[in-house]
């Protein structure tokens, strides 16, 4: 198997983008996964505090298992998935085949706010990726 | 695929226990979780049926210390055993980086193991992994029900039935008393390491 590696200089870019496009509009934590459930990356809004390595492990299980039943109805894959509650919402999006970016926001940002800025920021890390 | 990140130096690596339904895969890490609460930090995870059999998969997190100034982050995770879970069997075991197979010592359970193992081969081949490079331990587990007077196979068989061409580690363990898990886990985790080293060096 691919042993993934990135470097220091990829992820302070990463986590950049998180930062401006993600975290400054109000989302309370953005993690980017791999399909395995290892954490690439975690950031915060400095008050909530998630156990971010159960999520990651329960994250990855929870995508696969939706892109699975995806194939089972013929659909390529269910482009988005979100987990609505009264206090706190869950937003996976797919980077591609090999990395997943989760937001966890509250009631003060729309989905579609949120989508748009989720958008923005999967293709800025696509590029960074790309140079990898 | 374990995960190395260069900033934070911290290494994530996937450990999965697989093997037949009812074998002790998530008594084995229900034990790890007990006998290791110092090195875990979160709640163990478990996603199970109301009969208490696994459903998709147990998760532990489990921090080793470091290793040439790398902080080794270990992530245990069981699969479902019951036969019609192939397919959450098969998720579980994406990017994994080494196998504990915990096979069920008793008599009556000696065609089911193998059928698991042989099951683990083709899952591994459809991620383009094989069974004889990746590190694998092979577990006999509930040993102690002999003195119960249950019949229970001898080493030897096992080995015959399972570990005749895969040459691998194996341990006799009882999970429920915890008779060599941490014996099985030292190795799988020493195994795993060393395969990763070798890959990137």
């Amino acid at each position: 198997m691919n042993y993934g590696v990135v470097s220091q200089e990829q992820l302070e870019k990463i986590d950049e983008i998180l930062t401006e496009k993600l975290i400054k509009i109000g989302v309370d934590c953005v993690i980017i996964i791999d399909m395995a459930g290892n954490i690439i990356t975690a950031k915060d809004n400095g008050t909530s505090k998630y156990d971010v390595y159960s999520f990651a492990a329960l994250a990855a299980g929870n995508f696969a298992t939706v892109d699975a039943m995806a194939k089972l109805v013929g659909e390529q894959e269910f482009s988005l998935l979100f987990h609505k509650g009264s206090e706190c919402n869950i937003h996976f999006s797919k980077i591609d085949d090999e990395l997943l970016l989760i937001t966890m926001f509250g009631k003060s940002i729309s989905l579609g706010f949120l989508r748009l800025n989720v958008v923005e920021t999967i293709e800025r890390i696509k590029k960074i990726w790309s140079r990898n | 695929m374990s995960f190395i990140n260069l900033r934070e130096k911290i290494v994530q690596v996937k450990i999965v226990y697989y093997g037949p339904g009812r074998g002790g895969k998530t008594t084995n890490l229900e034990y790890i979780n007990r006998k290791f609460s110092r090195q875990i930090q979160s709640e163990m995870v478990s996603l199970k049926t109301h009969g208490d059999r696994t459903l998709f998969f147990d998760f532990l997190p489990f921090n080793m210390g470091q290793i040439k100034g790398y902080e080794l982050k270990i992530q245990l995770y069981t699969v479902p055993g019951q036969v019609k879970y192939n397919a959450t069997r098969k998720l579980v075991l994406k990017g994994v980086d080494g196998i504990v197979f915990v096979a069920d010592a008793q008599e009556q359970m000696r065609e089911k193991n193998i059928r698991s193992l042989n099951q683990l081969h083709e899952n591994l081949t459809s991620y383009k992994e094989s069974i004889f490079r990746i590190p694998l331990v092979l577990q006999y587990n509930k040993v102690d029900l002999r003195n119960q007077g249950i019949p229970i196979l001898p080493t030897s068989v096992l080995d015959k039935d399972l570990n005749s061409k895969l040459k691998v580690p194996t341990f006799e363990a009882s999970a429920l008393t915890g008779y060599n898990v941490p014996e099985t886990l030292k190795k799988i985790i020493s195994s795993t390491v060393i395969s990763i080293q070798r890959k990137l060096m």
